[in-house]
């Protein structure tokens, strides 16, 4: 188990890291996700003993990990590029770190053996790493990081530098590794799919501070703030005007019951709230409008071909009571990641088949469960 | 030619008058270079070895044997390997902290010392040896400090004329070499790597030993070759910080010129010292070929920090202090010694020295020694452009193998001494015209010197200049001309300033060939200087401190000057 309690970092005068307290069970794979410059990176150093934390403690299996040198932490951290020493062989290079704990030759033989088949990379023991791949190079260095056998293992954007055909087959690969490993993980990275789909728990930074943390179902349908939402891809965001009763948006007046729990705490008045992808579908031209839905109908600005679907930017002409909303300055706005474009709203539609030629008239039907309110940003 | 050759020989066609070309505009570019070393170097020092394998005209193997079995010549060759073992051994503990502290380091005024410990580097010998001189005679401020802690009972400290005095000069006069190649790589390399392996269980002894260290081989073992080389063939530190029993090789062969009027022996002894060089050279050749190492380097102002902790705290303090006491304590010396008379701190040294009457001691006034360095260093560093300019662009145009074996000879006047090229001009350069008695060897000479450093610094530029950067001017728009004028020029045009630069503050220092060729009446500041310390008196010392003080001024803004305009990795020396 890793615990951080209010830990401060900083480099010289500038404050990366403030005041942040984080938790990862043991065996879980705590994702770190946020933009570059917002403090991961450190974080990961702070924990490996290679910055002193200003302010905060760091607990591993209930052990402070203060006053202790990078070289007595037992953590295993996987640096972005690597960082492989170009002088050594890969045999060498994942023998390093057993070697330098004092194994006997015999068990640093083995562990790198065992480090290299866990990463598929058996038989190249005598190899230099200048004459690697990229692939070959992120394995490497993932070998040589667990080689130790470390209490907790770090991985700092280990898949930043690779194409994508071979980020996907890695991501496709690592799940096993971790699960082979035993150990917690902490991985850190800027790219959503990555974190949603390795971590047990999700924790999104932002300016050296946690924005919200939970598994990633739950981010997904319930970020809390613009930030996480857009963090996470969800640009569809729209300003709303939020009362006990109802929730006025520019597509219509939702009533506030209908909307998913864990809103019960914000405030009325001015916020933001973030249409779910799948929750905004094309309607046949005799179709009803379901029950629990909100129709609105459009004029079809683009039609994306996404492979297995396609994407329709659909500019919306029926004007709901809230369409104020849209000039009025609405409440947080400010990212520029939303739904309104110059006092249109344009929202996007899965569709399937032939429906929505561009110029088209269609009408769209949107989920209220999948409406879903978001919390003032409190630092725009 | 028969039908069926020609359709083959129309295919090949286009390619061979271009080839042609190539070599024709190849040859014309070494055209110059190639006389230049030819009659400078290459015929001079084949007339000395000449003169030292067949005094007489015929060879005669015997007088090689003679000088070498001399016990007399033994023991200077012996003093000057092991002195130069010492010194470089001794460089590199007092110089890798350095590098450290001032590569990895970041603390108030580093850059600003940067620029001070690489002053001694360009300062001419002469200046270095009366810098040591002052600081360690008995009248030194380490004298009389100890005088006033200890009152009239105390020792005085008199190191002039010791083995100490000289290992100290050329730790001093080498620490630069030292930090400015080692540090330049220690800079650019990945910080990650050592906190890698620091993660990975290494302490950070370990870790610097096991990571560091290795990746640093090429780098230490270039500047222990250069200190090598540089304390091998010391001349004006020896001749002036040393006494008998205590001369280098090339010291010997300036003696046996000027003094024993041996020319055998003065021939005998370059040829030793030539094959000395040249092994050195290869030795060093081989090393640094096999540490070569690919290594993904990264911009140095993200590789400095801040001392954090007792031992990064511990080392800053210490190199600090090493850098004040050994680096700028002889400058300041230097300086306090040219304001003292005997009547106490005045101007006089500074009045008498720019006064506008002939010196008994000089035979002229020594405002003309300062004018004729001037005017020689000039002279010389236009020399030294032209050529290295025109061997360092035959060098990039084709790789083949005529321009790499000028790119090598170009190299080899850097590891030869001085005093056997001055030796040299003095014997050969009666022929085809005699030009011994001109006041031209002096520039001639002092170009010799400075070429290696042009080309050295020349060729990673023009090599360095993506071929993509031209093309994407060429289709944007740009004639030729206008592309060599928009991308050539400002690119290498710094790199040609920063080779100016150097030549200069060579030249302006050069001692060991000019003081064989200039003549009596047109000496230039490191000989006036020379002549100054041989005459006893407190005014004749004065007067050279001054003259040492002015010339380290004059070289250090040359340096200071192509500080500012380095670019990147070039211009290391």
């Amino acid at each position: 188990m890793l615990e951080l309690r209010g830990i401060t970092l900083a480099y010289d005068e500038t404050v990366v890291v403030e005041s942040l307290d984080l938790s990862a069970d043991d065996g879980a794979v705590l994702c770190l996700l946020g933009p570059s410059g917002c403090g991961k990176s450190t974080l990961l150093r702070a924990i490996a003993g290679l910055e002193a934390p200003r302010a905060g403690t760091i607990h591993l299996d209930g052990h402070d990990l203060a006053g202790l040198r990078p070289d007595q932490r037992q953590v295993g951290l996987m640096f972005q590029e690597h960082a492989l020493f170009p002088h050594r062989t890969v045999a060498d290079n994942v023998g390093f770190g057993p070697r330098v704990r004092g194994l006997d030759p015999d068990t640093v033989q083995q562990r790198t053996d065992e480090a290299l088949r866990l990463v598929g990379l058996a038989g190249t023991e005598h190899r230099r790493v200048d004459q690697l791949s990229g692939g070959e190079r992120q394995r490497v260095a993932l070998a040589r990081a667990v080689a130790p056998r470390p209490q907790l293992l770090m991985l700092d954007e280990p898949l930043g530098s690779l194409d994508r055909a071979l980020q996907t087959r890695l991501l496709a690969e690592l799940p096993e590794v971790f699960a082979a490993l035993g150990t917690t993980v902490v991985y850190v990275t800027h790219d959503q799919n990555e974190a949603l789909e390795l971590a047990d728990q999700v924790a999104v930074m932002r300016d050296g501070r946690i924005e919200q943390q939970g598994p990633p179902d739950r981010l997904w349908r319930a970020p809390r703030t613009p930030f996480v939402a857009s963090f996470l891809g969800l640009d569809q965001q729209l300003p709303v005007e939020v009362d006990r009763h109802e929730i006025r948006t520019p597509l219509g007046v939702l009533p506030r019951d209908t909307v998913s729990e864990a809103e019960d705490a914000l405030v009325t008045g001015r916020t933001r709230a973030v249409l779910l992808p799948e929750s905004i579908r094309l309607l046949g031209a005799e179709e009803a409008v379901p029950p629990g839905h909100l129709a609105v109908t459009g004029t079809v600005l683009r039609r994306r071909f996404r492979g297995d679907h396609l994407q329709l930017t659909v500019r919306v002409t029926s004007q709901g009571e809230g369409a104020d909303l849209l000039t009025g300055g609405a409440g947080a706005a400010g990212d520029g990641t939303d739904a309104t474009s110059g006092g249109a709203l344009l929202l996007h539609a899965l569709a399937l088949g032939e429906a929505g030629e561009p110029g088209s008239e269609v009408r769209l039907a949107i989920d209220r469960s999948g409406v879903h309110l978001l919390a003032p940003d409190d630092r725009a | 030619m028969s039908l069926a050759a020609r359709p083959a020989g129309m295919r090949r066609g286009p390619r061979r008058p271009q080839r042609l070309r190539r070599l024709l505009a190849t040859v014309g570019l070494l055209a110059l270079p190639v006389v230049f070393l030819g009659w400078f170097f290459a015929w001079p020092v084949t007339a000395i070895v000449w003169q030292g394998l067949a005094p007489e005209g015929e060879l005669q193997l015997g007088v090689l044997g003679r000088v070498i079995t001399d016990p007399s010549v033994r023991s200077v060759a012996w003093f000057t390997l092991w002195q130069a073992v010492v010194s470089t051994v001794l460089t590199l503990l007092v110089a890798l902290p350095g590098a450290y502290t001032l590569s990895r380091q970041e603390f108030r005024g580093r850059r600003a010392l940067q620029a001070a410990v690489t002053v001694p580097f360009v300062l001419p010998t002469v200046v270095v040896g009366s810098a040591f001189l002052a600081l360690l005679g008995p009248r030194s401020p380490v004298n009389a400090a100890l005088v006033t802690l200890l009152g009239d009972a105390a020792p005085t400290l008199d190191l002039r004329r010791t083995v100490t005095a000289i290992l100290l000069a050329h730790v001093f006069f080498n620490y630069a070499v030292v930090v400015r190649t080692v540090g330049g790589l220690w800079s650019l390399l990945d910080p990650r790597l050592e906190d890698a392996a620091r993660v990975l269980g290494a302490s950070r002894w370990r870790a610097f030993r096991e990571v560091t260290w290795p990746l640093l081989t090429p780098a230490i073992a270039a500047s222990a070759a250069i200190v090598f080389l540089f304390t091998f063939t010391s001349f004006g530190v020896v001749l002036i910080l040393g006494g008998p029993g205590r001369a280098t090789i090339e010291v010997e062969i300036h003696r046996a010129t000027t003094q024993l009027l041996d020319l055998p022996l003065a021939s005998t002894l370059a040829l030793l010292q030539l094959v000395a060089v040249l092994a050195a050279l290869a030795v060093y050749g081989r090393l640094t070929q096999r540490a070569q190492v690919q290594q993904r380097l990264v911009a140095s102002d993200t590789t400095r920090r801040r001392p954090r902790g007792r031992v990064e705290r511990g080392l800053l303090a210490g190199n600090l202090v090493v850098i004040l006491g050994l680096v700028l304590s002889p400058l300041a010396v230097l300086v306090e010694r040219s304001l003292v008379t005997a009547q106490g701190y005045g101007l006089d040294n500074w009045r008498r020295l720019l006064a506008d009457d002939a010196d008994t001691v000089l035979a002229v006034p020594a405002a003309e020694a300062v004018r004729n360095s001037l005017l020689f260093g000039v002279s010389a560093t236009v020399v030294a452009l032209v050529v290295g300019a025109l061997a360092a662009s035959a060098a990039t145009m084709d790789r083949g193998r005529l321009t790499g074996l000028v790119d090598r000879a170009l190299m080899v006047p850097l590891g030869t001494s001085a005093v056997t090229v001055g030796f040299g001009f003095l014997i050969a350069l009666d022929r085809p015209v005699d030009l011994r008695g001109s006041p031209l060897l002096v520039p001639l000479a002092q170009a010799l010197i400075a070429t290696p450093f042009v080309v050295r610094t020349l060729l990673p530029v023009l090599r360095s200049i993506d071929r993509r950067l031209r093309e994407a001017a060429a289709v944007l728009g740009a004639s030729p001309l206008r592309v060599w004028r928009e991308v050539d020029l400002p690119i290498v045009g710094r790199a040609l300033l920063v080779a100016a630069g150097f030549s200069f503050a060579i030249a302006v220092g050069e001692f060991g060939a000019t003081v064989f060729v200039a003549r009596a009446n047109l000496p230039t500041m490191p000989v006036a200087i020379f002549r100054l310390l041989g005459r006893p008196g407190v005014a004749n010392f004065g007067q050279a401190m001054a003259m040492s003080t002015l010339l380290a001024s004059v070289t250090a803004a040359a340096l200071l000057a192509i500080d500012r305009l380095r670019v990147g990795q070039i211009g290391r020396f």
